[in-house]
């Protein structure tokens, strides 16, 4: 590959260096003491993992591009390969750039959450599953991504659990969580394992080529179900979804934000990956399931999850329903096993990372300045902090889909997708769902606006640290700029869901 | 401090040839059976029989708690490293050919224990860490790592 | 019929062994109970991949030093496939970590809550929320 923006002798090892610096940087996070020192750590090395990220994105943007990386030197099928194409490229740089903004909006946030003596070993953790997150989106080896997906959830287990101080459902929230989250992982082996008996291999790319081969074996279906089970656990796919609303609504508010911006995200990748690349999404088994499992339970999930939202009065366990729906609208487009839809899809998860990022991100300032959770206590907020109430309104603008936001260009790209293939229930379906968003998103607006604040106890305004602010603001930009000039989120996700598709090749 | 004098003569002959043992296990564990897991638990557990024949405050004397909370990270720290060393060496993030400037495969032996170092001091920082918690812990108390 | 169970004896106990680890997971409302059955069904799992990586006549993949090192290992030998062994090793520690994280929390909420009882942490939850109001 040449090198794109970075020094060459760096260049040629990007795709392992993006996950190992953060992973190997989190050791001297853990070593020394000082919170503000390890925050520093962490943010250097996102920020590397993010330079790592975008050399990748740029090399692989050509058609049909990959990048296989030979870790130790063994190579590929009998080593672990890191591949990298357009997809997961496309993922290392959402997860690398909202990982970044996350971490700046951590320094204030975290420093006012969690105990001192913790802080440092709070952000060790964190560079922990931002290591085992880019792993899984850049790992060519099929158990490798197991571990991975086990560093990640497990240090994400103990950072959601650091929130007991606020308030001690974080605790049980992060054990449900873990129980969930092993059967999910376990679920995920057993796939594999079937996968690796039948073909003999655990490369990604050598099981695709054995699989084609073998043309409908019972066993590597049985494997796809297990995996797509055990996955869809960790991506909050509808039924499974019960430990997501808990842990989000009680995890520390900058865990959050980057959990909602971007562990379900890699939790979809897999997905991607496995029903549309290792597996073909046009052979009978997986193009059923998409039809009948995946579909069905996109559409439940939107509906149901966005009626669940209705009734919460805790505003981060309300938007993590609201997340849920969201993953709906993403799986909608996987389940139409289109490029279309698939791109659709990929639009979604981009756009969805940065409205659920800001939001989340405006609740933390909220929640910095005046320690409140529910919609009852966002009375007259808009008068004592109306740039961040600005702020928080155009995400949730976004999220609703009003035009000239992102949220209105995935659900343009969605239902065009849907009339594509001739679904026009699956339309009925998104308006509906969008329409529940118009009334929970009205009742936070309305509070924060419309309604008088009640008591005396938001006299004085606060400001909001700059190192909130920047992130916040990139954010909401972010949100408006490509809700009108949409071109360069829709061909990142059109070459992603090609990649996937055609292996890269656009027909 | 124990009263039993037997017990504590013969853990003090018995803690050195424990890890001796342990690096025994570590050293061998290249080319048969053994390697940093089982060293690392068998290094600790000398640490463990020393804490529980001489007291905890001998015990936090000779391995400082903080001292463990540093090896876990230390020895993610020396496998991280080998892997680094092997990139400004040339080869790949992990290629252990290239340790040995002939490129030969002695350079694979160079690389796994040295890798297995990193094992080895980790896992024993563990089991202490793991022992000081539970050992250390009060019934309410609040000095456990989350 | 009893050649066809006996043939698959390792999948019929791994089978037993992951519903029952399953089964535990979801019926009892103990918390350790569950991290345990959550370990039975991470093993049952483990014992799948090491009967995959059984070969009838093999022996363990360990050769003598000097045979690895000029490459005279045997043609004909017969070993077990040492790959999945590796990938279990793997999975071992990870289902270690796993386990002491979730002891880790455990022993953090009978601190804090003062029980491990599922239904009585929902219901001291629910009264939480209540008192806020929510």
């Amino acid at each position: 590959m040449e090198p794109q923006v970075l020094p060459a002798a760096l260049a040629a090892h990007a795709p392992a260096l993006l996950v190992m610096i953060p992973l190997i940087m989190s050791a001297p996070a853990a070593m020394i003491k000082n919170g503000r020192v390890a925050w520093v750590i962490a943010v250097l090395s996102v920020g590397a993992a993010l330079a790592m990220a975008l050399e990748v994105f740029l090399a692989t943007r050509a058609d049909g591009a990959i990048w296989s990386y030979a870790m130790g030197g063994w190579e590929p099928p009998f080593g672990i390969e890191y591949r990298i194409d357009a997809l997961n490229a496309a993922l290392l740089l959402l997860l690398g750039t909202t990982g970044f903004l996350a971490l700046l909006f951590a320094g204030p946030s975290v420093a006012d959450e969690i105990s001192r003596g913790k802080r440092s070993l709070f952000y060790s953790a964190f560079l922990i599953c931002f290591a085992g997150l880019s792993g899984v989106a850049s790992t060519g080896d099929a158990f490798n991504l197991f571990v991975f997906l086990e560093i990640s959830s497990i240090a994400t287990y103990a950072i959601i659990a650091m929130g007991w101080r606020n308030d001690r459902q974080a605790l049980t929230a992060s054990f449900n969580y873990l129980v969930m989250g092993t059967i999910g992982a376990t679920f995920f082996v057993i796939g594999v394992g079937f996968i690796y008996m039948t073909t003999g291999t655990l490369n990604m790319a050598d099981q695709a080529q054995a699989i084609a081969a073998m043309n409908g074996n019972r066993a590597v279906e049985v494997g796809f179900a297990f995996i797509l089970v055990g996955i869809g656990l960790k991506a909050a796919l509808f039924p499974l979804h019960q430990w997501l609303p808990n842990a989000y609504a009680y995890a520390p508010n900058f865990v959050t934000t980057f959990l909602a911006t971007t562990a379900t995200k890699v939790a979809f990748y897999v997905i991607i990956r496995y029903s549309y690349d290792v597996f073909s999404v046009h052979t009978g088994f997986v193009s059923n399931a998409m039809i009948w499992v995946i579909t069905p339970l996109a559409i439940a999930g939107m509906l149901v999850a966005s009626t669940q939202a209705l009734f919460q009065n805790n505003v981060r366990r309300l938007f993590a329903y609201s997340s849920v729906a969201q993953v709906g609208y993403m799986m909608l487009g996987l389940g139409m096993a289109t490029s279309l839809g698939l791109t659709a899809g990929m639009i979604h998860l981009i756009n969805h990372a940065m409205m659920k990022g800001a939001l989340f991100m405006a609740l933390g300032a909220f929640a910095l300045s005046y320690g409140i959770r529910r919609i009852d206590d966002f009375k007259g907020l808009g008068q004592v902090m109306p740039v961040t109430s600005a702020a928080f309104t155009v995400g949730a603008l976004s999220l609703v889909g009003v035009p000239f936001t992102v949220g209105f260009i995935s659900k343009f790209y969605l239902i065009q997708a849907a009339l594509d293939a001739g679904w026009w229930w699956a339309v009925a379906a998104i308006l509906i769902s969008s329409v529940i968003a118009v009334f929970y998103v009205y009742r936070i607006l309305v509070a924060i606006w419309v309604t008088p604040p009640g008591e005396s106890d938001k006299a004085a305004p606060k400001r909001v640290p700059l190192a909130i602010a920047v992130p916040l603001c990139v954010l909401v930009l972010a949100n408006l700029v490509f809700g009108v000039y949409a071109e360069p989120i829709v061909s990142i996700a059109r070459a992603a869901a090609d990649a996937a598709v055609y292996g890269g090749v656009t027909p | 401090m124990s009263p039993y004098v037997v017990l504590r003569v013969v853990s003090k002959l018995l803690i050195p040839l424990i890890f001796l043992f342990g690096f025994y296990v570590h050293f061998h564990g290249e080319y048969s059976p053994g390697g940093g897991f089982a060293a690392g638990v068998v290094v600790g557990v000398g640490v463990i029989l020393y804490a529980l024949i001489f007291g905890m405050e001998a015990a936090r004397k000779a391995a400082p708690p903080y001292w463990a909370r540093v090896g876990m990270a230390l020895g993610a720290l020396i496998f991280a490293g080998v892997g680094f060393v092997s990139l400004f060496m040339g080869g790949n993030y992990l290629d252990y050919t290239v340790l040995d400037p002939n490129h030969t495969y002695l350079g694979q032996h160079i690389g796994i224990v040295a890798v297995e170092f990193g094992v080895l001091v980790s896992v024993t920082a563990v089991i202490i860490a793991i022992f000081y918690g539970f050992a250390g812990r009060e019934r309410t108390g609040d000095g456990a790592e989350d | 019929m009893v050649e066809i169970v006996a043939e698959r004896f390792t999948y019929a106990v791994i089978l037993v062994l992951m519903m029952v680890g399953l089964y535990a997971v979801i019926a009892t409302g103990n918390l350790v109970k569950r991290m345990v059955g959550l370990s039975i069904f991470q093993t049952s799992v483990f014992l799948l991949y090491i009967a995959t990586a059984k070969v009838f006549g093999g022996g363990p993949a360990i050769f003598d030093y000097d045979d690895l090192a000029y490459g005279t290992i045997p043609e004909d030998a017969i070993y077990a496939n040492p790959l999945p062994h590796v990938l279990i090793l793997t999975a071992i520690v990870v289902g270690v970590a796993t386990l002491a994280m979730g002891l880790a929390l455990v022993v953090r909420i009978r601190e804090i809550y003062g029980t491990i009882e599922d239904d009585e942490l929902s219901e001291i939850d629910h009264d939480d929320e209540l008192k806020k109001g929510v």
